[in-house]
């Protein structure tokens, strides 16, 4: 393993206290119980609180600050966070409008929030996200994995929660984004855990995990890899089915990359699947390009789609200033 | 039963686990992610340490503190639901200080109660609940019955072997096994055996010819 680690169990706290040195005018970060929170709390809107297996950087304490999310609470890497992270970070953020959890569905993820949403005593909601198209259930879910969908329905519910709307409408808005939303990806190479010293899986040089999870798990099958447009017509192809818009449908285009594919390939790959859309009667109107939702230094990328409405389109253009994603 | 008890049991648990590492490191890899060892190792520790803070207290105190350590401890799926299962079981003995074997019955079928819906399994899917339920049931039973003590813990005993064996036969239709279909036969549920050698260490401890009197 060729990491730059110190010692093995300080890598999350010396990342994290990194994050926050970086950008001490926008987040702060506590430990014991660990989370990130804007650096000022926003009172008056609903508090919105996402959190997570460590990882996936910038996701989800990349996305902590105006217009997107007031806490993130990161667990240990690719292991949820616990409850007592959520019931401190909502105690730290609540603005008196309640609290919003955006939660990725995997098992260990939505038991913990669940426990979280029934000890707070402050009122609350949760959005699920479950936006990967690749397979129903997989070695972590019951049910569809969430993954790069969430930094949409994050961007758009933070938009909502600062115009003041209400935290059942917050709620709606999200569920709405989610069920908008489909994403598709694959792998090229697998991912260690520092703690674990070793590849998640193994793979050959010539071959791609297609449909693959954020976390190296398995997905639809294991190939031969193929050029960048067949691979791009296969994602699209099980993206658009789920979603079945109709002609002229306006959405977002956002291509996510793992971690270890650089941004020249991503940028291709965006050209590709826009052309496509266009071809398909559609119209691909905002673009994301760029790594969000990684899986430590996994080579591969994925496509989500989110299909828009004048509201939604209003509220992804809302202005965001957070570490990771800024307009 | 008294807190006395609860922590000889967490304290002989532990020493068991510690001691079937080898059957359950082998069960976890065939068919789990391979870390389940190491958080029930890390449970067992963080409640032995905890220890000192439970002497005074309640037994629907202690549990309730050992179910909120396990929780903000454990993390991933198996920290909700083990926490469930001590939360649920304090929740039912709250306000009994000295619980009577009856009261304890109820509390372990409240706490396995927990689990199922925690988990949304149910018996026969390939999780720890193909021990639970059924022990739960059992000990509703016998101590309705008002059986011995000795044949209460005998046949738990037998009865958490016998199916935690039987989950070898078993297709996962829940939890980490679930994705492996059939590949998952011909090997029993990590998450069963660690639970019939739970079951099993806290028999032992009834047993002791000391604790008879004060006991369960």
């Amino acid at each position: 393993m060729k990491k730059f680690v110190n010692d093995i169990d300080d890598v999350m706290r010396e990342s994290l206290s990194g994050l926050v040195s970086a950008h001490p005018d926008l987040i702060r970060v506590e430990f014991e119980p660990t989370f990130v929170a804007r650096r000022n709390k926003t009172p008056g809107k609903v508090a919105l609180i996402s959190g997570g297996g460590s990882g996936h950087e910038p996701l989800h304490a990349g996305f902590v600050g105006k217009g997107m999310l007031d806490a993130a609470c990161p667990g240990q890497v690719f292991t949820s966070p616990t409850p007592d992270q959520m019931l401190a970070a909502a105690a730290a953020v609540d603005g008196g409008r309640g609290v919003l959890f955006i939660v990725k569905n995997y098992a260990g993820d939505f038991m913990n929030f669940q426990m979280a949403s029934e000890m707070l005593d402050i009122e609350n909601a949760t959005v699920l996200v479950n936006d990967d198209v690749a397979v129903e259930n997989s070695t972590h879910t019951t049910g569809r994995r969430g993954v790069a969908g969430t930094v949409i329905v994050e961007k758009i519910v933070g938009a909502a929660a600062e115009l003041g709307l209400t935290l059942a409408e917050c709620k709606q808005v999200g569920d709405r984004v989610n069920k908008s939303t489909a994403s598709m990806g694959l792998a090229f190479t697998s991912c260690t855990v520092p703690a674990a010293g070793r590849t998640t899986f193994d793979i050959g040089d010539d071959e791609m995990e297609v449909g693959v999870g954020i976390h190296g798990e398995p997905g639809r099958r294991r190939e031969k890899i193929k050029p960048a447009d067949a691979i791009v017509d296969e994602l699209l192809a099980a993206i658009l089915d789920d979603l079945r818009p109709e002609h002229g449908r306006e959405l977002i285009l956002h291509v996510n990359g793992f971690g270890g594919t650089p941004l020249m390939e991503l940028y291709l790959l965006h050209h590709s699947a826009l052309s496509r859309l266009r071809s398909a009667g559609l119209a691909p109107v905002r673009s994301l390009v760029g790594n969000y939702t990684t899986s430590l230094e996994m080579a591969g990328a994925s496509l989500t789609v989110t299909l828009l409405d004048d509201e939604l389109r209003g509220l992804w253009d809302a202005p965001v200033h957070t570490s990771a994603m800024r307009w | 039963m008294n807190t006395m008890l609860i922590i000889r049991s967490a304290r002989a648990v532990q020493q068991s686990i510690l001691s079937h590492e080898a059957d359950i490191e082998m069960l976890d890899r065939a068919i789990g992610d391979g870390d389940h060892f190491i958080n029930v190792r890390r449970g067992c520790e963080v409640v032995a340490n905890l220890t000192p803070e439970l002497t005074e207290l309640a037994p629907s105190d202690a549990l309730q503190k050992i179910g909120m350590k396990l929780l903000g401890t454990i993390g991933g799926a198996s920290g909700p639901l083990i926490a469930s299962f001590f939360l649920a079981m304090a929740k039912t003995l709250d306000g009994i200080v000295e619980p009577e074997r009856h009261d304890f019955a109820a509390a372990f079928a409240a706490g396995v109660e927990a689990i199922k819906l925690r988990g949304k399994a149910d018996v026969g899917e390939k999780t720890m609940l193909d021990v639970l339920i059924p022990a739960a049931r059992l000990l509703t039973r016998l101590v309705d019955e008002n059986a011995a003590l000795s044949d209460i813990c005998a046949q738990m005993s037998d009865e958490a072997h016998q199916n935690m064996l039987a989950t070898k036969d078993m297709i996962a239709t829940k939890g980490r096994a679930y994705f492996l279909g059939e590949r998952a036969l011909g090997h029993i549920d990590p998450g069963c055996k660690t639970c019939q050698v739970a079951i099993e260490a806290v028999c032992d401890v009834v047993l002791q010819p000391d604790l008879k009197q004060e006991a369960v």
